[in-house]
Protein backbone atom coordinates (compact mmCIF):
# COMPACT_ATOMS: atom_id res chain seq x y z
CA UNK A 1 0.00 0.00 0.00
CA UNK A 2 1.27 3.46 -0.85
CA UNK A 3 1.32 5.70 2.18
CA UNK A 4 3.26 8.69 0.93
CA UNK A 5 0.73 10.27 -1.40
CA UNK A 6 -1.66 11.38 1.28
CA UNK A 7 -2.79 15.02 1.17
CA UNK A 8 0.18 16.27 -0.83
CA UNK A 9 2.72 15.64 1.90
CA UNK A 10 5.88 13.72 1.06
CA UNK A 11 6.44 10.90 3.53
CA UNK A 12 9.57 8.76 3.92
CA UNK A 13 11.06 6.54 6.58
CA UNK A 14 14.65 7.73 6.05
CA UNK A 15 16.27 10.80 7.63
CA UNK A 16 15.79 12.89 4.51
CA UNK A 17 13.88 13.03 1.30
CA UNK A 18 16.49 11.84 -1.22
CA UNK A 19 17.38 14.59 -3.68
CA UNK A 20 15.72 17.37 -1.65
CA UNK A 21 17.08 19.70 1.00
CA UNK A 22 15.37 20.19 4.36
CA UNK A 23 15.04 23.90 5.10
CA UNK A 24 13.03 23.89 8.30
CA UNK A 25 12.13 21.50 11.14
CA UNK A 26 8.78 21.52 12.90
CA UNK A 27 9.30 18.69 15.38
CA UNK A 28 7.41 15.47 15.93
CA UNK A 29 4.00 14.86 14.44
CA UNK A 30 1.90 11.82 15.11
CA UNK A 31 -1.33 10.17 14.17
CA UNK A 32 -3.03 7.27 15.85
CA UNK A 33 -6.21 5.26 15.80
CA UNK A 34 -7.66 2.64 18.12
CA UNK A 35 -9.51 -0.18 16.39
CA UNK A 36 -11.59 -3.07 17.62
CA UNK A 37 -12.24 -6.21 15.60
CA UNK A 38 -15.83 -7.26 15.16
CA UNK A 39 -17.46 -10.53 16.07
CA UNK A 40 -18.11 -11.77 12.54
CA UNK A 41 -14.47 -11.48 11.65
CA UNK A 42 -13.56 -13.18 14.89
CA UNK A 43 -15.66 -16.21 14.10
CA UNK A 44 -14.15 -16.48 10.63
CA UNK A 45 -10.70 -16.12 12.14
CA UNK A 46 -11.51 -18.88 14.63
CA UNK A 47 -12.38 -21.22 11.76
CA UNK A 48 -9.36 -20.19 9.73
CA UNK A 49 -7.23 -20.99 12.75
CA UNK A 50 -7.82 -24.69 12.24
CA UNK A 51 -6.33 -24.80 8.77
CA UNK A 52 -3.83 -21.99 9.17
CA UNK A 53 -3.06 -19.32 6.61
CA UNK A 54 -3.86 -15.69 6.14
CA UNK A 55 -6.63 -13.97 8.06
CA UNK A 56 -7.66 -11.54 5.32
CA UNK A 57 -10.21 -9.71 7.47
CA UNK A 58 -7.55 -8.77 9.98
CA UNK A 59 -5.04 -7.83 7.30
CA UNK A 60 -7.59 -5.42 5.85
CA UNK A 61 -8.50 -4.04 9.26
CA UNK A 62 -4.92 -3.26 10.17
CA UNK A 63 -4.17 -1.81 6.74
CA UNK A 64 -7.09 0.60 7.00
CA UNK A 65 -6.02 1.55 10.50
CA UNK A 66 -2.47 2.24 9.43
CA UNK A 67 -3.63 4.33 6.50
CA UNK A 68 -5.79 6.39 8.85
CA UNK A 69 -2.92 6.88 11.28
CA UNK A 70 -0.62 8.12 8.51
CA UNK A 71 -3.35 10.40 7.19
CA UNK A 72 -3.81 11.99 10.60
CA UNK A 73 -0.08 12.44 10.94
CA UNK A 74 0.08 14.10 7.51
CA UNK A 75 -2.80 16.41 8.41
CA UNK A 76 -1.02 17.50 11.58
CA UNK A 77 2.10 18.20 9.55
CA UNK A 78 0.25 20.30 6.99
CA UNK A 79 -1.39 22.31 9.77
CA UNK A 80 2.10 23.22 10.97
CA UNK A 81 3.02 24.40 7.48
CA UNK A 82 5.28 21.45 6.68
CA UNK A 83 5.36 19.78 3.28
CA UNK A 84 7.03 16.51 4.29
CA UNK A 85 7.27 14.06 7.16
CA UNK A 86 10.56 12.18 7.40
CA UNK A 87 11.84 9.25 9.47
CA UNK A 88 8.36 7.82 10.00
CA UNK A 89 7.99 4.93 12.44
CA UNK A 90 5.07 2.67 13.28
CA UNK A 91 4.14 1.32 16.68
CA UNK A 92 1.29 -0.86 17.86
CA UNK A 93 -0.02 -1.51 21.32
CA UNK A 94 -2.97 -3.54 22.51
CA UNK A 95 -5.24 -1.42 24.64
CA UNK A 96 -7.87 -3.86 25.86
CA UNK A 97 -9.08 -7.25 24.76
CA UNK A 98 -9.55 -7.28 21.03
CA UNK A 99 -8.53 -3.67 20.45
CA UNK A 100 -5.26 -2.22 19.27
CA UNK A 101 -3.77 1.22 18.86
CA UNK A 102 -1.88 1.92 15.66
CA UNK A 103 0.54 4.82 15.89
CA UNK A 104 2.53 6.53 13.17
CA UNK A 105 5.04 9.25 14.05
CA UNK A 106 7.72 11.21 12.30
CA UNK A 107 9.43 14.57 11.97
CA UNK A 108 7.63 17.32 10.08
CA UNK A 109 9.93 19.36 7.86
CA UNK A 110 9.86 21.85 5.03
CA UNK A 111 11.67 20.93 1.85
CA UNK A 112 13.39 23.43 -0.41
CA UNK A 113 12.64 23.59 -4.12
CA UNK A 114 15.94 22.10 -5.15
CA UNK A 115 14.57 19.02 -6.85
CA UNK A 116 16.69 17.87 -9.74
CA UNK B 1 -15.63 -39.06 25.28
CA UNK B 2 -14.91 -41.04 22.16
CA UNK B 3 -16.67 -38.41 20.08
CA UNK B 4 -14.49 -35.68 21.55
CA UNK B 5 -11.39 -37.71 20.85
CA UNK B 6 -12.46 -38.27 17.26
CA UNK B 7 -13.14 -34.58 16.77
CA UNK B 8 -9.66 -33.70 18.00
CA UNK B 9 -8.11 -36.32 15.72
CA UNK B 10 -10.15 -35.01 12.80
CA UNK B 11 -9.01 -31.44 13.48
CA UNK B 12 -5.40 -32.56 13.72
CA UNK B 13 -5.60 -34.37 10.40
CA UNK B 14 -7.42 -31.43 8.82
CA UNK B 15 -4.84 -29.02 10.18
CA UNK B 16 -1.95 -31.17 9.02
CA UNK B 17 -3.13 -31.76 5.46
CA UNK B 18 -4.57 -28.34 4.69
CA UNK B 19 -1.76 -26.55 6.50
CA UNK B 20 0.83 -28.47 4.51
CA UNK B 21 -1.03 -27.91 1.25
CA UNK B 22 -1.45 -24.19 1.81
CA UNK B 23 2.17 -23.86 2.82
CA UNK B 24 3.43 -25.59 -0.32
CA UNK B 25 1.19 -23.51 -2.53
CA UNK B 26 2.21 -20.31 -0.78
CA UNK B 27 5.94 -21.05 -1.09
CA UNK B 28 5.49 -21.71 -4.78
CA UNK B 29 3.80 -18.35 -5.29
CA UNK B 30 6.42 -16.59 -3.12
CA UNK B 31 9.30 -18.03 -5.15
CA UNK B 32 7.71 -17.06 -8.46
CA UNK B 33 7.01 -13.51 -7.38
CA UNK B 34 10.41 -13.08 -5.76
CA UNK B 35 12.05 -14.08 -9.02
CA UNK B 36 9.95 -11.49 -10.84
CA UNK B 37 10.95 -8.76 -8.39
CA UNK B 38 14.59 -9.68 -7.93
CA UNK B 39 15.76 -6.75 -10.10
CA UNK B 40 14.22 -4.25 -7.67
CA UNK B 41 16.07 -4.72 -4.40
CA UNK B 42 14.81 -3.83 -0.96
CA UNK B 43 17.71 -2.76 1.22
CA UNK B 44 18.08 -1.87 4.89
CA UNK B 45 20.42 1.09 4.26
CA UNK B 46 19.30 4.45 5.51
CA UNK B 47 21.00 6.39 2.75
CA UNK B 48 21.21 5.85 -0.97
CA UNK B 49 24.07 3.58 -2.03
CA UNK B 50 24.87 5.76 -5.07
CA UNK B 51 24.80 9.43 -5.98
CA UNK B 52 22.21 9.32 -8.73
CA UNK B 53 19.52 11.98 -8.91
CA UNK B 54 16.19 10.93 -7.46
CA UNK B 55 12.91 11.78 -9.14
CA UNK B 56 10.49 10.68 -6.43
CA UNK B 57 10.37 8.99 -3.06
CA UNK B 58 7.37 7.68 -1.22
CA UNK B 59 6.59 5.63 1.89
CA UNK B 60 5.24 2.17 1.08
CA UNK B 61 4.07 -0.67 3.28
CA UNK B 62 2.88 -4.23 2.97
CA UNK B 63 1.34 -6.35 5.65
CA UNK B 64 -0.18 -9.73 6.30
CA UNK B 65 -1.96 -11.37 9.23
CA UNK B 66 -1.42 -15.09 9.46
CA UNK B 67 -2.35 -17.85 11.83
CA UNK B 68 -0.95 -21.27 12.54
CA UNK B 69 -2.89 -24.46 11.88
CA UNK B 70 -4.27 -26.84 14.50
CA UNK B 71 -1.63 -29.49 13.93
CA UNK B 72 1.29 -27.11 14.37
CA UNK B 73 -0.32 -25.60 17.41
CA UNK B 74 -0.61 -29.09 18.85
CA UNK B 75 3.08 -29.72 18.12
CA UNK B 76 4.13 -26.47 19.71
CA UNK B 77 2.03 -27.38 22.75
CA UNK B 78 4.03 -30.59 23.08
CA UNK B 79 7.28 -28.74 22.51
CA UNK B 80 6.57 -26.27 25.26
CA UNK B 81 6.73 -29.14 27.74
CA UNK B 82 10.33 -29.92 26.85
CA UNK B 83 11.48 -26.48 25.71
CA UNK B 84 13.66 -25.80 22.71
CA UNK B 85 13.04 -24.26 19.34
CA UNK B 86 9.51 -24.30 17.98
CA UNK B 87 10.41 -25.47 14.50
CA UNK B 88 6.81 -25.49 13.34
CA UNK B 89 6.62 -21.72 13.77
CA UNK B 90 9.68 -20.78 11.69
CA UNK B 91 8.18 -21.36 8.23
CA UNK B 92 5.14 -19.41 9.31
CA UNK B 93 7.14 -16.27 10.08
CA UNK B 94 9.33 -16.81 7.04
CA UNK B 95 6.29 -16.93 4.77
CA UNK B 96 4.71 -13.91 6.40
CA UNK B 97 7.81 -11.70 6.12
CA UNK B 98 8.45 -12.60 2.50
CA UNK B 99 4.79 -12.09 1.64
CA UNK B 100 4.78 -8.68 3.33
CA UNK B 101 7.87 -7.57 1.38
CA UNK B 102 6.31 -8.78 -1.88
CA UNK B 103 3.08 -6.88 -1.20
CA UNK B 104 5.10 -3.80 -0.42
CA UNK B 105 6.95 -4.10 -3.73
CA UNK B 106 3.80 -4.86 -5.69
CA UNK B 107 2.12 -1.72 -4.37
CA UNK B 108 4.77 0.42 -6.08
CA UNK B 109 5.69 -1.15 -9.42
CA UNK B 110 7.51 1.98 -10.66
CA UNK B 111 10.17 1.93 -7.95
CA UNK B 112 13.85 1.30 -8.70
CA UNK B 113 14.90 0.66 -5.10
CA UNK B 114 13.27 0.22 -1.70
CA UNK B 115 15.32 2.04 0.89
CA UNK B 116 15.45 1.48 4.65
CA UNK B 117 13.28 -1.61 4.86
CA UNK B 118 11.96 -2.23 8.36
CA UNK B 119 9.92 -5.07 9.76
CA UNK B 120 7.45 -4.93 12.55
CA UNK B 121 5.73 -7.91 14.08
CA UNK B 122 2.58 -7.47 16.11
CA UNK B 123 0.86 -10.20 18.05
CA UNK B 124 -2.82 -9.48 17.69
CA UNK B 125 -3.85 -12.53 19.65
CA UNK B 126 -3.20 -10.86 22.98
CA UNK B 127 -6.23 -11.10 25.18
CA UNK B 128 -8.04 -13.50 22.87
CA UNK B 129 -7.07 -16.43 25.01
CA UNK B 130 -4.91 -19.18 23.60
CA UNK B 131 -7.32 -20.02 20.80
CA UNK B 132 -6.03 -17.54 18.30
CA UNK B 133 -2.32 -17.63 17.63
CA UNK B 134 -2.00 -15.05 14.92
CA UNK B 135 0.56 -12.38 14.14
CA UNK B 136 0.72 -9.41 11.85
CA UNK B 137 3.91 -8.78 9.96
CA UNK B 138 4.43 -5.31 8.53
CA UNK B 139 7.20 -4.38 6.12
CA UNK B 140 7.75 -0.73 5.24
CA UNK B 141 10.32 1.27 3.36
CA UNK B 142 10.86 4.30 1.18
CA UNK B 143 10.38 3.57 -2.51
CA UNK B 144 12.88 5.42 -4.70
CA UNK B 145 12.58 6.23 -8.38
CA UNK B 146 15.74 7.46 -10.05
CA UNK B 147 15.57 10.32 -12.50
CA UNK B 148 18.08 8.95 -14.98
CA UNK B 149 17.12 5.29 -15.05
CA UNK B 150 17.09 3.78 -18.51
CA UNK B 151 14.19 1.39 -18.40
CA UNK B 152 13.12 -1.36 -20.66
CA UNK B 153 9.64 0.02 -20.29
CA UNK B 154 7.54 -1.83 -18.03
CA UNK B 155 8.28 -5.45 -18.49
CA UNK B 156 7.32 -6.09 -14.90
Amino acid sequence: MLLGDISGITITNVEAVPGRKVTEHYGVVQGSTVRAKHVGRDIMAGLKNLVGGELKGYTQLLQDARKDAVERMARQASELGANAVINVRFATSSVTQGAAEILAYGTAVKLGDDAH
Amino acid sequence: MLIEFLIVVFLLVLGFTSGKLLELRHYKSIREREARWSAVPAVTFRTLPDQRPVAASVLVAGSVVISIDFWKRFLSGLRSIFGGELLSYSPLFDRARREAVLRMKESCPKADLFLNLRFETVSISKGAGRRIGSVEVLAYSTAIRYADEVRSEETR
